[in-house]
């Protein structure tokens, strides 16, 4: 009796979740559609827009010769170097900075000032400082996040239950111990969607990254294919970049729900 | 004597002027004592019980534990608040162990002792479940085994009941009324139920409203066994009548002030 009780509730899970999906679904297929109507039926001049077949068609080429995984590769690489850098550096001190008045006074007007800096603006220096090689395409990744993501982190985890906090302290827990078996623990599901964010960030940072001095990557063959008007390569890559960053994303949701199993969720999720 | 607070004084600062929410208060609590404090809402009664617990600093006056002068907080005064504060990512047996764990307790002594305070809470079978799996007097159950677990040398409780439901309230107050007993633990206890002050306490102070100061100290004529029987004994209505109007009066003398 109770236990078809139970069986039914998954099935009305389920059944939500199916429904979910086949919506998100659809509106791949609606673009899909849309771009098919334009471009077959010759309303756009297929230099300012390619045909799906000639975009597939340019995959397919650049899977041949083995380019498209080079480049998805390359830019991946740079993408999660730039952004692990920027993570291990902004964890400790937005975790600082939110327990920390003193800390937090110090460094809070250079993170301010810093974060409106356009990274655009900055790639002549990190040209200058580190040359061309692959760790001046890190720091432009690194540069992109990690001032957002200090802020964020401190927003994060100055939002721990202040009770929970007080608690710790009354049952003899110190300043580390507080950090590691309270805030930190407390904060890590925000801190997974932190996280989330601002590698979806360090993608829209990787054509800025790839702009001068880089022979592969997505951005730059984006970049490069501006020069011979493929417009082809420019959605091929685009549309890389566009998975990569779903799958990206579908990892650290999935990520957030292991690491913190124990989150009272509002969405029957 | 346990604790001794001598002369508390505590005043806010903020924007709109200063607020002075303690006024030189004086309380003492012995030895196994349960003593309760009962006062109106806003009177400063978690001012007063953070103070004590080292969480805010007081602005005069001095908080004397077993002959020494506190500093910050510390195991020794071991709290429960009103909300659950629970560690909700750790299971039950976990969040018991948690002071232990701090204090780097052995792991197999500390899962032993922590079993032995679930089972006083009645929670036996629980002691894998998260916290979101807990009903509020199951959390509430669970909040004060983490804190006795700990073994304080006393228990501050601030208004730990005040989010249940009168049944459950009054199952919760006959538990703590009988670790109480059993475990000896001196236990100072915050409320505004005033049948919860008389139901527990040895001794129950009475405070006035803000700037909250000691109005009275009431020795309870109860005896000694705490249930729900005592609620219809006529020394408890008799107590009760007595607080009953003296914080009747406070809130005429309030609206007075108007
Ligand atoms: N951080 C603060 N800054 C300024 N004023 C405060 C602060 N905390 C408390 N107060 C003031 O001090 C007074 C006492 O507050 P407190 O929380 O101690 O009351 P209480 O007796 O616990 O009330 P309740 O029964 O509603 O819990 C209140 O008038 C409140 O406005
Ligand atoms: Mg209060």
């Amino acid at each position: 009796m109770k236990n078809s009780k139970i069986i039914k509730c998954q099935n009305k899970a389920a059944k939500r979740l199916r429904v979910e999906q086949s919506l998100s679904l659809c509106c791949f297929m609606l673009i899909i559609l849309a771009w098919c109507v334009l471009t077959f039926g010759g309303m756009v001049s297929e230099i300012f827009l390619p045909s799906p077949l000639q975009v597939i068609q340019r995959l397919i080429e650049m899977h041949l010769d083995g380019s498209l995984w080079l480049s998805c590769w390359e830019s991946t690489k740079r993408v999660m170097v730039g952004w692990i850098w920027s993570v291990v550096i902004a964890l400790p001190c937005g975790m600082l900075m939110a327990s920390s008045r003193k800390f937090s006074a110090f460094v809070q007007p250079i993170i301010e000032f810093a974060r409106y800096l356009p990274v655009v603006a900055l790639v002549p220096l990190t040209l200058l400082y580190m040359g061309i090689d692959e760790s001046q395409k890190y720091m432009i990744i690194f540069l992109g996040t990690f001032f957002q993501l200090v802020l964020m982190v401190c927003d994060t985890a100055s939002g721990v239950d202040k009770n929970m906090i007080n608690a710790a302290k009354t049952l003899g827990a110190g300043k580390f111990q507080i950090y590691k078996e309270v805030i930190f623990p407390a904060s890590l599901p925000g801190l997974m969607d932190d996280f989330r964010m601002t590698i979806g960030w360090a993608w829209t940072y990787l054509v800025v990254a790839e702009m001068v001095a880089a022979n592969n990557g997505l951005g730059y063959m984006i970049l490069r294919s501006q020069r011979y008007l493929a417009t082809d390569t420019i959605f091929a890559g685009l549309i890389m970049i566009g998975l990569i960053g779903l799958v990206t994303d579908w990892i650290f949701r999935s990520l957030s729900y292991l690491v913190a199993p124990w989150q009272e969720r509002l969405k029957g999720k | 004597m346990k604790l001794e607070v001598k002369d508390l004084t505590k005043i806010y600062h903020s924007q709109n002027g200063d607020v002075t929410a303690i006024d030189h208060v004086n309380l003492q609590v012995e030895e196994s004592e349960f003593v309760m404090i009962v006062g109106p809402s806003g009177c400063g009664k978690t001012t007063l019980i953070n103070m004590i617990g080292g969480l805010d600093e007081a602005t005069s006056g001095q908080v004397i534990l077993d002959g020494k002068e506190i500093e910050g907080p510390g195991p020794d005064r071991g709290m429960v608040f009103q909300g659950y504060s629970l560690f909700p990512w750790l299971t039950v047996l976990k969040n018991v162990e948690f002071g232990m764990k701090m204090r780097k307790v052995p792991a197999e002594e500390r899962t032993r002792k922590a079993m032995e305070y679930i089972k006083l809470v009645g929670l036996e079978g629980f002691e894998n479940a998260l916290p979101k799996q807990l009903s509020g007097g199951m959390k509430q159950r669970v909040a004060i085994a983490r804190t006795l677990a700990n073994e304080p040398e006393m228990l501050l409780m601030d208004e730990p009941f005040g989010a249940l439901d009168a049944q459950t309230r009054v199952v919760m107050q006959e538990l703590l009324a009988k670790i109480s007993r059993e475990t000896r633990t001196t236990i100072l206890f915050i409320t505004h139920d005033i049948d919860e002050a008389v139901l527990l306490g040895d001794r129950i102070y009475v405070m006035s409203r803000r700037p909250g100061t000691i109005r009275e100290v009431i020795t309870s004529s109860l005896p000694a066994e705490r249930n729900h029987n005592c609620f219809v004994l006529p020394q408890f209505l008799e107590t009760k009548k007595k607080i009953m109007d003296m914080l009747w009066q406070e809130s005429q003398d309030a609206a007075l002030d108007r």
